[in-house]
């Protein structure tokens, strides 16, 4: 079960971030290729993104996988909407959908 | 222990799937911690499913986690996945994988 706490927690950090990462490791050293894959992909749009490192906090690190349903890391989310993993992110970024994206949640006001 | 061969039946049963193909490449991740603690492997997993068509990329991740639930963060640590429904699938891609 997730902790209220910790849910609301990442409700926040989701709500008032338009591109959020939860990964191992930080952009200038990922710690898993997964990870590394996609804040490439992030930095190529040239926006500003937050990256949450998971493996400084173990109850995030399993809290995210429960809260998104999703078993893996990293875990992306644009505009307070889950993206999905690497993969995902990379397959968008090729259909250049991933772009449009984030351009509409810049384009938004301040959460 | 789940070898590939079980993965691809696990895959090809649970979605139904037309197409499985599954490498192992845990050995490119030999020096990750999760391969020392025997946490489980990194799979590179392509999948043509029916159950595919007509849903997002998002929608056809969650089913094949789902298909594997068991496996995740047990025998299988990491998971590269590509997903088509048959529709889909490029001429070109087919000879490459291989029936299930």
């Amino acid at each position: 079960m997730l902790d209220p706490l910790l849910e609301e927690k990442i409700r926040e950090q989701i709500r008032t971030h338009k591109v959020l990462i939860y990964m191992k490791g930080t952009p200038e050293m990922p710690m898993c290729g997964f990870s590394y894959t996609a804040v490439r992909i992030l930095d190529s749009l040239g926006f500003p993104y937050t990256a949450i490192n998971v493996l400084e906090d173990p109850e995030l690190r399993q809290g995210i996988k429960e809260f998104s349903n999703w078993p893996t890391l990293p875990q992306i989310y644009i505009n307070g909407e889950f993206i999905g993993g690497c993969d995902i992110l990379q397959e968008m970024h090729a259909r250049n959908e991933l772009r449009p994206l984030v351009e509409a949640a810049f384009a938004k006001a301040d959460p | 222990m789940l070898t590939l061969d079980g993965l691809r039946q696990l895959l090809a049963e649970k979605l139904q799937a037309l197409y499985v193909h599954v490498e192992d490449e845990s050995h490119r991740h030999a020096g990750h911690r999760g391969r020392h603690q025997g946490v489980g492997g990194h799979y590179r997993v392509q999948v043509v499913s029916p159950l595919f068509t007509g849903k997002t990329l998002l929608q056809r991740h969650r089913l094949v986690y789902a298909a594997l639930a068991e496996q995740m963060g047990q025998s299988i640590h990491a998971l590269a996945l590509q997903t088509y429904s048959p529709e889909e699938l490029p001429a070109s891609e087919m000879s490459h994988i291989e029936i299930a």
